[in-house]
């Protein structure tokens, strides 16, 4: 029987009424496709305010990273001159001058890529580290779940900025971007395994991997379509917000002296160079900051945008 | 339910009245650190084609596990089978590789759980769980798999299914969760459906919808149905055959009718009088004494000797029929009828022969 002579019968037994079933049948195919998580993700991501202030402020300052140029009104940060320094934001220099008489605004904005690239590159360390440890340990359990565990709980003993501190002081990896994202991924990769770590033996156990498996799923399938986005959701979400987290520290560590050096552009140095000055030049401290929070908010707000939207339990 | 099969034409009825699935003396142990955990010693049964064999027993009794045997969905380590066979039409699932093994169930041998909500794999809508099955084994496109998963959810009564298919897990009442369960098992035409404690989650008028659901579906398709549960009613309305189970082997097997009526077991005799009766109002019920057996230290002999009321032991014993030291072996008592107790006559009110 083809699948129109079945519905033309279901439909005469409807009409004559001889079906008994609880449902009317309902048939019909309004849409093309099935959602995916993803896609579903993505559709309540759309709708949500909070996800899009969070992405226009992150390309704005991608596209600053990538062209300061754009941004920086045609200054270039390192064409100063002694006569303008701390001068006061003007309608030509909006954000003043810094002490070295350079523009400001220029500065700001070109600091941008720093911060940008030791953000996401300790992000991408820690994210690969996290999901390796994390799915190795959690999938095999046994021995090497208990040591690479304890490895984890070792570095959890450190204190995050301490640790970089120290690392970054001992001269091993010299002071360079990538040397300050490395230090920073090494201290903050654990909570990241943790989280895959438990989510993969939560997953692993469940029902509906149980289920999955009676009813002939084999292992590829099972870690692609439960496993990973049980586990990938959480992570996705931590190392979004994480990112902002790791662009503060950024700026800490280069305040307290120990990251970025002069002459490298970035906003923990104009922080730390401006806090000197603070009575009587401000600004030298009020703009890097308001564009440091700036950025870290909008990381933070994706990732909460992103944890509403891979949960489907949380959506009204 | 008088509407036919919609989806397709059901799965090819053997002539012969073979089994469709043999468990043959399947022995399972769970090897713990405080210690090895019998949890099936030698369980034997099979089912044919439209068959409806419950499998009855106290939690700790192996009747889940036996199942999870057969459907290769048991924790191992710490489980193994450490002996028996599983036939599927003619072969042997213990020996095949794993690849096989995986290809006769959805198929072959599906399964629905307890809790269907834990079941289900909270971030995806229920739709595309069921057409996952369409998608993993059949390669349908997601367009098609959807269209089935709305017919199978129709199948299986839910009402709208089209509104709902893109409905997650938790948006569903507890039986309408179980139906999508079901939904998923038997959307490849299974030859066998086992079902382990399907309506133990759900209240009672619930609880008959799902079994009536279950038994059309069964009457429409002709496939054998495994009822694992402790629910004695349940056994009573939709079962043909029963087979009873106690410290991981079957202590009494035989049609529902005979075994409820005139139990041959004492364990079994046991059971039916701690259910309450309508007649027996104001009486008091007859529970089992003690406590079902630790799985890591079985007693000796017959393994309910301990609980039973009609135990035999020492010289009071006939020779080679004493409880605490001789292992009774699951034997014919009557014509169709099979019981694991040295002195079923007397249970059954029987002479020997």
């Amino acid at each position: 029987m083809t699948d129109q002579q079945q519905a033309d019968l279901l439909h005469d037994e409807v009409e004559a009424g001889t079906t008994t079933g609880l449902a009317s049948p309902s048939v019909d195919v309004t849409k093309e496709r099935q959602n995916s998580l993803w896609s579903d993700a993505w559709g309540h991501l759309k709708r949500n305010p909070l996800f899009w202030i969070g992405a226009v402020l992150g390309l704005v300052f991608l596209l600053m990273a990538i062209v300061p140029q754009v941004f920086a009104r045609g200054a270039d940060p390192r064409a100063c001159n002694l006569s303008n320094s701390q001068q006061k934001p003007s309608a030509e220099h909006w954000f003043g001058f810094d002490q070295q008489g350079c523009d400001y605004l220029a500065n700001v904005v070109y600091g941008a890529r720093n911060s940008l690239i030791i953000g996401l590159l300790a992000v991408l360390v820690i994210l690969v580290l996290g999901l390796l440890v994390g799915a190795v340990t959690g999938f095999y359990g046994g021995l090497l779940d208990s040591l690479l565990s304890r490895l984890t709980d070792i570095f959890y003993a450190v204190p995050f900025i301490l640790g970089a501190i120290v690392v970054l002081r001992s001269g091993f990896l010299g002071r360079g971007v990538a040397a300050v994202a490395v230090a920073l991924a090494i201290f903050g990769w654990m909570t990241a395994m943790r989280l895959v770590r438990s989510q993969v033996i939560a997953v692993k156990s469940s029902d509906y991997v149980a289920a999955a498996r009676a009813m002939g799923a084999s292992n590829g399938r099972i870690l692609i379509r439960h496993i990973l986005p049980n586990a990938v959701a959480p992570v996705l979400v931590y190392t979004t917000i994480t990112i902002g987290v790791l662009i503060a520290a950024e700026a800490t560590l280069t305040y307290l002296g120990v990251g970025l050096q002069r002459p490298a552009i970035s906003w923990g140095l104009q922080i730390s160079a401006g806090q000197s000055l603070l009575r009587t030049s401000p600004h030298l401290v009020l703009f890097p900051s308001i564009i440091l929070t700036l950025t870290v908010m909008a990381f933070i707000m994706m990732g909460d945008a992103l944890r509403d939207a891979l949960d489907p339990r949380q959506r009204a | 339910m008088t509407r036919p099969d919609l989806s397709k034409a059901t799965a090819p009825v053997p002539a012969d009245g073979r089994p469709v699935l043999e468990v043959d003396d399947l022995h399972v142990e769970f090897r713990t650190r405080s210690g090895v955990v019998h949890a099936v010693n030698g369980v034997s049964y099979s089912l044919t084609q439209g068959e409806t064999l419950a499998i009855l027993g106290e939690s700790g009794s192996g009747k889940s596990v036996s199942a999870q045997a057969i459907m290769g969905i048991l924790d191992s380590p710490p489980a193994v089978i450490t002996g028996g066979g599983i036939w599927f039409e003619g072969t042997d699932l213990l020996t095949q590789p794993e690849e096989e093994q995986r290809k006769v169930r959805g198929p072959g041998i599906s399964m629905i759980f307890q809790d269907a909500l834990s079941s289900l794999n909270p971030v995806y809508s229920v739709g595309f769980q069921i057409g996952e099955m369409f998608r993993a084994h059949r390669g349908m496109s997601k367009k098609d798999a959807r269209k089935r998963a709305i017919e199978l959810m129709d199948r299986v009564r839910i009402p709208a299914a089209a509104r709902r298919v893109d409905d997650f897990p938790h948006q569903f009442s507890g039986g309408m969760r179980q139906r999508v369960m079901i939904a998923m098992a038997i959307a490849l035409d299974p030859r066998i459906l086992i079902a382990d404690e399907p309506t133990t989650a759900l209240d009672v008028t619930v609880q008959a919808q799902v079994m009536d659901l279950l038994k059309d579906l069964q009457a429409e398709t002709g496939m054998g149905l495994i009822l694992i549960t402790h629910d004695l009613g349940v056994v009573n309305e939709v079962a043909d055959n029963v087979a009873v189970m106690y410290a991981g082997e079957i202590v009494e097997r035989g049609t529902v009718d005979d075994v409820f009526t005139r139990p041959a077991h004492p364990y079994t005799d046991g059971l039916m009088s701690s259910v309450p009766q309508v007649e027996a109002k104001g009486g008091r019920l007859q529970p089992i004494v003690g406590q079902p057996p630790n799985l890591a230290r079985i007693p000796s002999g017959c393994p309910f000797h301990p609980r039973c009321s009609r135990r035999r032991l020492g010289a009071e014993a006939a020779p080679g029929r004493e409880c605490s030291t001789d292992v009774p072996p699951l034997r014919l008592v009557v014509p169709g009828r099979e019981a694991a107790c040295h002195y079923s006559e007397e249970v059954l009110g029987v002479r020997a022969q």
